[in-house]
C-alpha cells in the first residue's frame, strides 16, 4: 500500500493537534510520519481470524484480579489553593483564559 | 569500594548492625553524585563542554538537604531501636515522571518544567513509606517518547557511566546511568516497550518490568496507559526483589492495579532453577526492521556477542538444573513494533491532549486574545519534536476513517502476541514454560547521535522487549556479560502473568553461576576514574 501523509492531510493533523508549526519542523515531522505509516503497513500482511478479538490490555481483567470499585463519594481536597497555584493565570478561585470564540453552528 | 558502590542488601546488612550511618551512605551517595555527574539538566542548557560529554548528567534535581534530614531521622529511630521500614536509609532515585508532592515533576519537557506535584505517586510513597530515602529525580526521553534519553528538554541529556560517548538508553535512562554510576543503588522507572528493560542492559544493571497492574500506576505521567508499568532498576536481582516487595500490590486510587496478592519475593530467591523450563526462540535472535528509503523489511541476526551471551545464560541454567527448550515458536514478535507505532500513538495522542496552558504547567507569554491561538502557541512552544510526533500519529491512525485499518487491526495483532505467550507457558501445552530466555536487545549502546532522529530505526531497538508489553507479561533484564565493545550485555527472562517470583529466582540462580567470571568484576570506566 503507498498511502502517503500529504501536506494537506498533515495540516489538516496539525490543526486538530492544536499545535503550529515551523516549516523546518513540518518538513521533519511528515517525513518521519511517513515512515512509521510505512512500518505500520506490515500489519495489513499479518492473516486474522474473523472471530479475533481485539485486546485492550495484554492482561485480562476478570473477578481474581480486578479490584472492587471505590464508593462514589465526594471527598474535600485539603488544599484547593495548593492545586489553583498550579494554573498561569487565576484570579481569585477562578482560572482566567483568553477569549473562547463563538462559532454559530448551521 | 565506597559505601554509594555496595547492594541496597548489603547497605542494609551494615546499617541494622551499626556498622555505618544512614547519614554516611546518603553523603557518600551524595559526594558520588557531585563528582561524577556534572551539571544537571535544564533548559537553558547553552554549550556543551568537554566535561559535560564525561559527565553522566543523571539528574535534574537533587534533594540534598531534605534526603540528609531523612538519613538522620532514620538514624535516631535506629539508636532508639524502633521499628523501621524494609528499605530505610536506602538512597533511591525517581524517573522525573513520578509525582513527588511539592517537588518539580517535569516529565524532561518544557510544558512540565514548572509543575509541582501537589501529590505522590504510589510507588514512591510505598518506597518512602518503607524508610528508602528519594535524593532526586532522574532524567529521561521528553515524556518518556524515546530510547536514547537524546530528546530530553533537560539538556546536557544523559550518558553512559561505561562509556559516556554512548546513550545510557532510553527512556528509564537516567536511572540506569544513576544506578550503574554508583550514585544511587535502586531507581523507579516505567517500561512501555522496554523503558525499564533497554537501558538496564546498556547500563548493566537489572531491570523489571513487572506484570501490568502488579504496580500501581498513580501519579505518573503517563504514556500509553494500557501499556505502562512502573518497576524497579537496580544493581542486582536481590535489591530488585526488595524494591519490587516494597511497591507492588493493589491500589485503590488505580483500578487497573491487580487485586492479586503480592507473594513474599525474598523468600523464594535462593530456591534454583531445578525443574524449571526455560525456552530459546529462533524470533528473538533477529531482527526485522523496514529500510527507510524502500520500506522494504530486512532480517539482520544480533550482534554476535549478545547471542553468545544468552546461549552462555542458558548453559549456565542448565548447569543448575533448569532444562532449556530450544526452537519455541514466536512467530508474531516482529508484529510488536509496528503494532506498537499505532496503540502507544493513540494513547500518547490522548493523554497528550490535557497539556493546555490552562490548568498547569506552561503558558505563551504572547498575550493572546484567542483561546485557541494560545493553546496552539503553547503547545508549539513547549512541546518538542518527539511529543508532536506522537499527537499527529496518535491522531491519524485513530481518525474515524482510519480506525479500523490500523488501531482496530493493531489491536488484534496484540492478541496475536498475546496468544504467542500463551501457548509456550500454557502448562498443559507442548512447551509448559515456566521463562523464555532472550536478548534484551539487538546490540549493545549505541553512540550518541546515531541514531536519535531516526524515529523509525531507533523504535527498532525496543524490538525483544515490546512484546512482554503488548501481553502484559512480566520481564526481567540483567547483565549477562560484557561485549567485545567493553559495553554490558543484557539477558532478558520473560514469564506468565504474575511470575516475577519465578523470573527473580531465575536471575538470582544465573548471578549465582556466573559469579567468579572474569566480567563480574568489570565496573563502569566513569566510576573507577572517581
Amino acid at each position: 500500500m503507498s498511502e502517503e501523509i500529504t501536506p494537506e492531510i498533515f495540516n489538516h493533523l496539525v490543526t486538530l493537534a492544536a499545535l503550529e508549526l515551523d516549516e523546518k519542523q513540518a518538513a521533519y515531522l511528515r517525513r518521519e510520519l511517513n515512515q512509521q505509516l510505512k512500518a505500520i503497513h506490515e500489519l495489513e500482511a499479518i492473516p486474522l481470524d474473523a472471530d479475533l478479538k481485539v485486546t485492550t490490555h495484554g492482561v485480562s481483567y476478570n473477578l481474581a484480579n480486578s479490584p472492587a470499585l471505590r464508593e462514589d463519594t465526594w471527598l474535600p481536597h485539603p488544599n484547593p489553593d495548593e492545586i489553583l497555584a498550579q494554573a498561569p493565570q487565576v484570579d481569585e478561585q477562578y482560572i482566567i483564559v483568553p477569549d473562547i470564540p463563538h462559532e454559530k453552528l448551521d | 569500594m565506597e559505601l554509594c558502590d555496595r547492594s541496597a542488601h548489603k547497605l542494609l546488612e551494615l546499617l541494622r548492625s551499626k556498622q555505618v550511618s544512614a547519614e554516611e551512605i546518603v553523603r557518600s551517595s551524595l559526594q558520588r553524585i557531585a563528582a561524577v555527574d556534572g551539571r544537571p539538566g535544564s533548559l537553558e542548557s547553552g554549550e556543551e563542554t568537554e566535561k559535560d560529554r564525561q559527565s553522566v548528567h543523571a539528574f535534574i534535581s537533587v534533594a540534598a538537604e531534605q534526603a540528609l534530614d531523612q538519613a538522620k531521622s532514620i538514624d535516631r529511630q535506629l539508636a532508639k531501636g524502633e521499628p523501621v521500614g524494609l528499605l530505610a536509609g536506602i538512597p533511591f532515585s525517581a524517573k522525573d515522571v513520578f509525582c513527588v508532592k511539592d517537588t518539580y515533576t517535569t516529565a524532561a519537557s518544557k510544558i512540565l518544567a514548572n509543575f509541582k506535584a501537589p501529590y505522590t505517586s504510589t510507588a514512591v510513597e510505598r518506597l518512602q513509606k518503607q524508610g528508602a530515602i528519594m535524593l532526586g529525580k532522574v532524567n529521561l526521553d521528553e515524556f518518556t517518547y524515546g530510547s536514547s534519553n537524546e530528546s530530553t528538554a533537560f539538556q546536557p541529556c544523559p550518558r553512559n557511566p561505561w562509556d559516556t560517548s554512548r546513550v545510557p538508553g532510553g527512556s528509564s535512562g537516567g536511572s540506569t546511568a544513576s544506578v550503574a554510576a554508583g550514585e544511587v543503588p535502586l531507581s523507579l522507572g516505567t517500561d512501555t516497550a522496554g523503558s525499564i528493560r533497554q537501558p538496564a542492559a546498556f547500563c548493566g544493571v537489572v531491570g523489571v518490568k513487572p506484570t501490568y497492574g502488579r504496580v500501581s500506576r498513580y501519579g505518573i505521567i503517563a504514556f500509553a496507559s494500557s501499556l505502562d508499568c512502573p518497576g524497579p532498576i537496580a544493581r542486582d536481582i536481590t535489591d530488585a526483589a526488595l524494591m519490587l516487595q516494597a511497591i507492588a500490590g493493589a491500589d485503590p486510587r488505580d483500578s487497573t492495579a491487580a487485586n492479586v496478592p503480592v507473594p513474599d519475593y525474598l523468600a523464594t530467591l535462593e530456591q534454583g532453577v531445578k525443574g524449571k523450563r526455560i525456552g530459546l526462540s529462533p524470533d528473538y535472535f533477529q531482527i526485522s526492521y523496514m529500510d527507510a528509503e524502500s520500506g522494504e523489511i530486512h532480517q539482520k541476526p544480533v550482534q554476535e556477542d549478545i547471542r553468545a551471551a544468552v546461549y552462555h545464560a542458558a548453559e549456565v541454567l542448565q548447569r543448575m538444573g533448569a532444562e532449556i527448550i530450544e526452537d519455541v515458536p514466536m512467530p508474531n514478535t516482529r508484529y510488536g513494533i509496528p503494532a506498537f507505532f499505532v496503540i502507544s500513538r493513540v494513547e500518547a495522542a490522548s493523554n497528550l491532549h490535557r497539556y493546555d496552558g490552562v490548568k498547569y504547567g506552561y503558558r505563551t507569554p504572547s498575550a493572546e486574545d484567542d483561546l485557541r491561538v494560545m493553546y496552539r502557541k503553547t503547545r508549539n512552544e513547549a512541546f518538542g519534536l518527539q511529543p508532536k510526533l506522537r499527537i499527529l500519529m496518535g491522531m491519524y491512525v485513530s481518525a474515524a476513517q482510519y480506525s479500523e485499518q490500523y488501531y482496530n487491526r493493531a489491536l488484534k495483532v496484540r492478541a496475536l502476541l498475546r496468544r504467542d505467550f500463551d501457548q509456550i507457558f500454557d502448562p498443559l501445552g507442548k512447551y509448559r514454560l515456566d521463562a523464555l530466555l532472550t536478548p534484551t536487545t539487538p546490540t549493545t549502546a549505541f553512540p550518541i547521535g546515531a541514531i536519535y532522529g531516526d524515529s523509525v530505526l531507533m523504535q527498532y531497538a525496543d524490538q525483544f522487549t515490546v512484546t512482554a508489553n503488548h501481553a502484559g507479561i512480566p520481564g526481567i533484564s540483567l547483565p549477562g556479560g560484557i561485549a567485545a565493545d567493553g559495553l554490558p550485555v543484557g539477558v532478558q527472562l520473560l514469564g506468565p502473568d504474575y511470575s516475577e517470583h519465578t523470573l527473580l529466582q531465575m536471575g538470582r540462580s544465573l548471578e549465582i553461576g556466573t559469579q567468579d567470571e572474569a566480567w563480574r568484576s568489570q565496573r563502569p570506566a566513569l566510576t573507577l576514574r572517581w
